[in-house]
C-alpha cells in the first residue's frame, strides 16, 4: 500500500494561517490503513488546529470529511456541492489524492498534510517498511525476490560495494544489505548464475509522468497508436 | 589498440610498467577543500619519483573537495602521472562521460571506476545520491567508448578516449564467497587494473588471490595490493570499527601497541613495508598501491624501506 506521515503540526499550521474557513479532506483507504490520513487521523489533526488557532488569537473554522479515496473521480464528486463554502482545503490523502482533489477544484488553495512514503509493507502495527520504488521494469525474477531498487542504498545491479558490513549496510547497522540478502537466497536456491552476468545500466523511465492503461480498457484509437 | 597503434591501450606509464612486468607502486592524493592548489603541489612533490601512477580521489568519503579531474591536471603539470577517480555517486550518465572525454582530452590516460561512498557519510547528508549507473556500468560504458568508440547510447563518438581502466575490490567484505565472482564480473566488463581495499588479514587476501588465481583472473588483469601503514593505534581502532568492509585482525593492533611509546607509526610502517615483500612474491599481484592517507610526506621514506626505488621507466 501507499505510505505516509503528517506533517509537522507547525507546518500545516503555517499553510492554513490565512484561511478561517476550511475543509479537511481524509482518505479512507491506503493512508487510512497506515493510519495517518483516515477518519480518525483528520478529526485529530481538526482537533489540534482548532485549539491552536485559539490561543493565536485566529480562531479557524474546520470540518471534516472523509472519503473513501481521492485516486477515484467518483469519489471526489461526493465533495462537488460541499467545497463551495471554504477557503481552502486540506487533504490527508497520498500526493496523488492530493493532486487530483486539487485539480478537481481548481479554484481553491489546497494544502497536504501528509508527507508521503512510498509503497510499503506492514510489519507490525504502525511499522511500515519501503519495498518498491515502482521503476517500470522489475527485476525481481533474478534477484530472488529482494529489490536492489529499493532495498540498497545505492540502489545498485551489480552488488554488494565493499561497504557490506556483516550482511548490513554501510549505512547503518540496522538497514540490511540488499545485495546480501540477495545473494544468500539466490545460493539457497542454486540461482547464483543470475547474478553473476552483468546487469547493464538500467533503462530509467520515470523521468515523465507515467500513464498505466490495463490490457483491454485502452480506447481503440490509442490502441493503434500503440 | 590504442590510437597510435603501438600495442597499448592507453600507453600511460602505469600501463607501460605494468606491461613490462614490472612491480607496480601507485599511490594517492586527496584533493584539497578548497581551490588552494599549493597544498595539490606540495603533496605532488613528496610523490614524485616515488610511483608509477598517483590516485586523484573524487570527493572520497563524500566530503566536497576539488574535483578530480582538475586535480588530476595539477598532477600532470607536477610530471606525475594521474590515475583519475570517478564515482558513481555525484554525476549521471551524461555528466560522466563529458568528464571522460574532457579528463583525456587534457591527458589523463588512466582511470578508476568506484560506486562511491554512500553521501549519508559525508558533509552534505541530505544530498541526492546519483547512482544513475553502478562501478560495474560505469566500466563497460569507459570500455565501449574506447574501443567501440561509442558512447553508452550507442551513438557514435569521434575521438576514442583511450584510457587505461581500474576498479576497485574488496576482498573482505560481506559475503566473502562472492567477492571472486565481483571480481570476474568487473574482468567481464573490461577492467584492466584492479587496486583492493587496505589489506591487513594477510590470510584471508591470500585466499582471495588463490581463487582469483585458480578461476584464471589474475591473467586477465593487473591486481595492485593495497597498503595504507597504520599511524597510531587510534587509527587502528577506527579503521577496525568504525569502516565498513575493513578487516583488521587484533595482531596488528596487539602488535601496534607493542611498539612502545614513540616507535607506533614506525611498527605501522615496519608492518606495511612486510606486506610489500610478501606481494612481491605473492602469484597474482603485480604491484602494490599505498594509501598513506594524509602522510603523503612518509612516501619517499616508505617507498625506500620497502625497496620499490627506483621506479622503472618503460619507453
Amino acid at each position: 500500500m501507499i505510505v505516509g506521515k503528517r506533517k509537522p503540526f507547525d507546518e500545516i499550521k503555517e499553510m492554513l494561517q490565512d484561511y478561517k474557513k476550511v475543509l479537511n479532506v481524509g482518505c479512507g483507504t491506503c493512508v487510512a490503513v497506515c493510519l495517518a490520513g483516515g477518519e480518525k487521523e483528520v478529526a485529530v489533526l481538526n482537533t489540534e488546529l482548532d485549539m491552536a488557532r485559539k490561543l493565536d488569537d485566529n480562531p479557524i473554522d474546520l470540518d471534516g470529511i472523509t472519503i473513501e479515496r481521492q485516486c477515484d473521480r467518483e469519489y471526489l464528486a461526493e465533495l462537488d456541492d460541499k467545497v463551495k463554502d471554504y477557503d481552502a482545503l486540506i487533504s490527508m490523502a497520498c500526493g496523488v489524492g492530493v493532486q487530483f482533489l486539487a485539480e478537481r477544484f481548481p479554484g481553491k488553495p489546497v494544502f497536504p498534510a501528509l508527507d508521503t512514503s512510498g509503497l510499503a509493507v506492514n510489519q507490525d502495527v504502525g511499522w511500515y517498511e519501503e519495498r518498491c520504488r515502482s521503476c517500470q521494469h522489475c527485476v525481481l525474477g533474478w534477484t530472488g525476490g529482494v529489490c536492489p531498487v529499493t532495498m540498497c542504498a545505492k540502489g545498485l545491479y551489480n552488488g554488494p560495494c565493499g561497504g557490506t558490513n556483516q550482511g548490513n549496510c554501510e549505512i547503518s547497522q540496522d538497514q540490511p544489505c540488499a545485495w546480501f540478502m540477495i545473494f544468500e537466497r539466490l545460493a539457497t536456491q542454486g540461482r547464483l548464475d543470475h547474478i553473476k552476468k552483468i546487469h547493464p545500466a538500467t533503462d530509467w523511465r520515470d523521468q515523465t509522468p507515467r500513464t498505466l492503461i490495463q490490457p483491454g480498457y485502452k480506447k481503440p484509437d490509442k490502441e493503434e497508436a500503440a | 589498440m590504442s590510437a597510435e597503434g603501438n600495442g597499448y591501450k592507453s600507453g600511460s606509464n602505469l600501463e607501460k610498467v605494468l606491461t613490462a612486468g614490472h612491480f607496480a607502486f601507485t599511490g594517492e592524493l586527496g584533493p584539497p577543500r578548497g581551490a588552494e592548489v599549493e597544498e595539490v603541489r606540495k603533496k605532488a612533490a613528496f610523490l614524485k619519483g616515488q610511483v608509477d601512477a598517483v590516485n586523484i580521489t573524487d570527493n572520497q568519503t563524500a566530503m566536497v573537495r576539488m574535483s578530480s579531474w582538475a586535480a588530476s591536471l595539477l598532477i600532470l603539470q607536477e610530471g606525475l602521472e594521474p590515475n583519475f577517480q570517478m564515482v558513481c555517486r555525484d554525476r549521471n550518465r551524461l555528466a560522466m562521460q563529458a568528464d571522460i572525454l574532457g579528463a583525456y582530452a587534457h591527458g589523463i590516460r588512466n582511470m578508476l571506476c568506484l560506486s562511491g561512498d554512500h553521501q549519508q557519510f559525508g558533509d552534505h547528508p541530505t544530498a541526492k545520491g546519483v547512482f544513475d549507473i553502478d562501478s560495474m556500468q560505469l566500466i563497460a560504458m569507459v570500455k565501449e567508448m574506447r574501443d567501440e568508440g561509442k558512447f553508452l547510447s550507442g551513438a557514435e563518438l569521434e575521438g576514442k578516449p583511450n584510457m587505461f581502466i581500474g576498479a576497485a575490490a574488496n576482498p573482505f567484505a560481506d559475503p566473502f564467497e562472492w567477492r571472486v565472482h565481483r571480481l570476474a564480473k568487473k574482468i567481464e566488463a573490461g577492467v584492466d587494473f584492479i587496486q583492493t581495499q587496505c589489506i591487513y588479514n594477510m590470510e584471508k587476501f591470500r585466499k582471495w588471490v588463490e581463487q582469483a588465481n585458480d578461476m584464471g583472473l589474475t591473467e586477465k588483469c593487473y591486481i595492485l595490493a593495497g597498503v595504507t601503514p597504520m599511524k597510531s593505534i587510534g587509527m587502528a581502532r577506527y579503521m577496525k570499527n568504525n569502516v565498513p568492509g575493513m578487516d583488521v585482525p587484533d595482531e596488528i593492533i596487539e602488535r601496534l601497541r607493542g611498539a612502545g611509546k614513540g616507535k607506533v607509526a614506525d611498527e605501522g610502517i615496519k608492518i606495511a613495508c612486510e606486506q610489500i615483500e610478501e606481494f612481491k612474491e605473492m602469484k597474482g599481484v603485480h604491484g602494490v598501491h599505498l594509501m598513506a592517507i594524509e602522510w603523503e610526506h612518509k612516501v619517499p621514506e616508505i617507498a625506500e624501506r620497502a625497496k620499490v626505488l627506483p621506479r622503472p621507466k618503460v619507453e
